[in-house]
């Protein structure tokens, strides 16, 4: 986006989450590229999750701790041979730490063609306000 | 083992065989603690979107990863024997007054072509884009099926 829009994707291998907490499940793990930014009165996050439905995202705050999970079902069928394989893919998971005050029965989250928009309203304390200095 | 070759992989055929082998490095990785980023070094012609490409007996199967790609936004060509995928990834400006925490996401444009083992029926072709996962069935041509010969 900073320079020109011609710009050619460059090939990004996926990131694997390497200690997450104690797994009881096997599988592999990915964290997932996120845009994060605030305005005065909220704060929304873009996650890419190509391959996770509606169903099987779950998003968690508490504590000020937001955790996204995201299950991938598998893409082949049974009887499929692989030929090429590039890309793994695998349970997305990630956790962020939220500085301000997120009012939780304002969340919004949208879930279309793979990324997730997560729009997490302020709390009207935790919005900046001016403070006018009284003389006399 | 038969293998068949794609021109334009170069690891290609031995795809298998390395991928095991990647699986067994990264846990040994772990286990020493001397994880390179966390990154999968998967054998790949490093060009996007990566692909995954499989067959069963009738069909080809190419699925590519493309998160917020709607499906008029992609350009698929078909030809007899391999296929092309180009298309533009936009995000959008949100508004002048946004600080960013995180910007990982990535704009811009990508073509790539893959061609296939066999020859291929190209008015058969189909595609679609669900969760963002795109997903090309390509049949086989009746030449290139494979047959059962029974032994009399």
């Amino acid at each position: 986006m900073t320079d020109k829009e011609s710009k050619e994707i460059q090939v990004k291998p996926k990131h694997e989450l390497t200690s997450p907490a104690e797994q009881t499940r096997p599988g592999l793990i990915f964290t997932p590229n996120v845009d994060i930014f605030e305005t005065e009165t909220e704060i929304t996050l873009l996650a890419d999750m190509p391959g996770v439905s509606a169903n099987n995202l779950t998003i968690d705050l508490r504590d000020n701790v937001l955790t996204l999970t995201g299950e991938v079902d598998p893409f082949e069928e049974a009887n499929e041979e692989d030929i090429l394989i590039e890309y793994e893919i695998g349970k997305y998971h990630r956790q962020f730490n939220l500085s301000s005050v997120i009012d939780q029965s304002k969340i919004d989250a949208k879930l279309s063609d793979g990324v997730l928009r997560l729009s997490l309203p302020k709390v009207e304390e935790a919005t900046p306000r001016k403070i006018e200095v009284k003389t006399g | 083992m038969l293998y068949r070759r794609f021109f334009n992989v170069p690891d290609w055929g031995f795809s298998k065989s390395f991928r095991e082998f990647d699986r067994l490095r990264r846990q040994m990785d772990e286990l020493f603690g001397a994880v390179s980023g966390g990154t999968l070094a998967m054998p790949s012609a490093g060009v996007f979107p990566l692909i995954n490409v499989t067959e069963d007996t009738n069909n080809y199967h190419i699925r590519a990863e493309l998160p917020g790609i709607k499906s008029n936004e992609l350009d698929i060509q078909v030809t007899t024997d391999g296929i092309s995928i180009s298309g533009e990834r936009k995000i959008p400006v949100e508004g002048n007054n946004v600080r960013y925490h995180r910007r990982e996401r990535e704009a811009g444009t990508f073509s790539r072509s893959i061609s296939l083992p066999g020859e291929i029926d190209v008015n058969k072709v189909e595609a679609s884009m669900v969760n963002g996962v795109l997903t090309v069935t390509i049949p086989k041509s009746e030449a290139a099926k494979p047959r059962q010969i029974t032994v009399k």
